[in-house]
């Protein structure tokens, strides 16, 4: 089952979409998610969120000042300013 | 030209003029209300993914956290007061202040002393025009609110929060602002913001009974410090962004009255100065037929 993934800013959602797995960098280390994980709140430290859809595609964004939860299989990436870096790239 | 007949002339071009204006704005305010609104429903998921954050926070943890605990005794309130820059908003500034001034009346009678912060130049000149103090106020782009100005309010309040009420600091936060409900009605609202009283977002209920067990990273009470804030600049920013929503519909609506009363007037207006004019000509000829009379008999 895919992960629903989530990237929402304070004034509007930046990105939503299916993926197979969410890479992202909370205070205490790099936290990676997959379909299935344990429900998670942690606050983000200043980075990117990188999120892998489920074709394989990298969907990289920024996260500043925010937090991530995850709840059966629904990873919600909320920071104040969070802005699209890149999207669509194929995974190397 | 009669003198009558020249006052109803200048009423009608006064009346003409004011309607142009009002006209203007009415449609300005109506173009407006549909970005306003966009916005508003915009920072919907955020608002709504803090709430939910918030909310877990809250009820699977046992730690003790100031922003979440009532304290025993609350000394001192604030109230936030969400106004606008400009007027001609029919009663919005007004219904919000007075709503403002009934929680005020309140949480005295409760014993409490209150400050006020205040947000748009309507509500400052209120206050400063019964030199009423004012903790402290922002003002400018209360139409096109910007998160970073939430941000710098929360930051504020949750500073002031955090101190002890013997320091000054206060105890307890109220905001009022109105809320958009529709272009026709909108609601002046007050909401306690701290100590919290979460209300968990319309959530639909059912397909998950069982709520989770979180983990926290880092622990409890470090993630609630992160989230309070958040939380609290969200619902700022939100009510910010209806407040300016409001607004735009508030000054659509008198506006639109404005108009429609211009139009009233020209029309009244003008049945009085054609009465002048023809009282006028009848004048003339009588005088003239007088004049007339008078030679033929002379």
């Amino acid at each position: 089952m895919p992960l629903t993934v989530s990237v929402v800013s304070a004034e509007q959602e930046v990105w939503n979409g299916e993926a197979k797995q969410v890479i992202a960098r909370t205070q205490i280390g790099e936290i990676g998610i997959l379909s299935g994980h344990e429900p998670v709140l942690a606050i983000l430290a200043a980075g990117t969120v990188r999120i892998t859809q489920s074709d394989g595609n990298l969907v990289v964004a920024s996260a500043e000042d925010g937090f991530l939860s995850v709840d059966h299989d629904v990873v919600t990436v909320v920071a104040r300013n969070a802005e699209l870096v890149s999207e669509g790239q194929k995974q190397h | 030209m009669g003198a009558q007949l020249r006052i109803y002339r200048q009423k009608i071009r006064s009346a003409q003029t004011t309607k142009k204006i009002t006209k203007a704005m009415e449609l300005i305010a109506a173009s407006r209300i549909q970005k306003a609104q966009q916005r508003v429903a915009a920072s919907g998921p955020y608002s709504r993914a803090v709430t939910r954050a918030v909310s877990a926070a809250a009820t699977y943890s046992n730690a003790k956290h100031i922003l979440t605990t009532e304290p025993e005794k609350i000394e001192r309130a604030a109230i936030v007061i969400f106004s606008s820059d400009r007027g001609l908003a029919g009663a919005f500034n007004t219904n919000v202040v007075r709503e403002a001034g009934e929680l005020e009346a309140r949480l005295r009678a409760e014993g409490k002393d209150v400050v006020h912060y205040l947000i748009g130049r309507k509500a400052i000149a209120y206050f400063n025009f019964r030199k009423r103090p004012i903790e402290k106020a922002w003002f400018g782009n209360t139409e096109n609110p910007a998160p970073d100005l939430a941000h710098e309010i929360g930051q504020t309040l949750v500073d002031r929060f955090i101190q002890l009420a013997s320091e000054g600091g206060v105890d307890e936060i109220h905001i009022v602002y109105n809320r958009f409900v529709s272009m026709l009605t909108q609601v002046p609202e007050v909401v306690r913001l701290l100590p919290l009283e979460i209300v968990e977002g319309a959530e639909p209920a059912g397909e998950r009974i069982v709520q989770p067990l979180y983990e926290f990273e880092p622990e409890e009470a470090g993630v609630l410090d992160a989230l309070l804030p958040v939380y609290i600049e969200s619902r700022i920013f939100n009510a910010m962004l209806q407040s300016a929503a409001s607004k735009h519909a508030a000054t659509q609506k008198a506006m639109k009255s404005a108009s429609d009363n211009a139009d009233k007037l020209i029309i009244d207006y003008t049945r009085l100065s054609n009465n002048a004019r023809q009282a006028e000509i009848t004048q003339q000829i009588s005088e003239i037929v007088g004049g007339a009379d008078a030679l033929a008999s002379a």
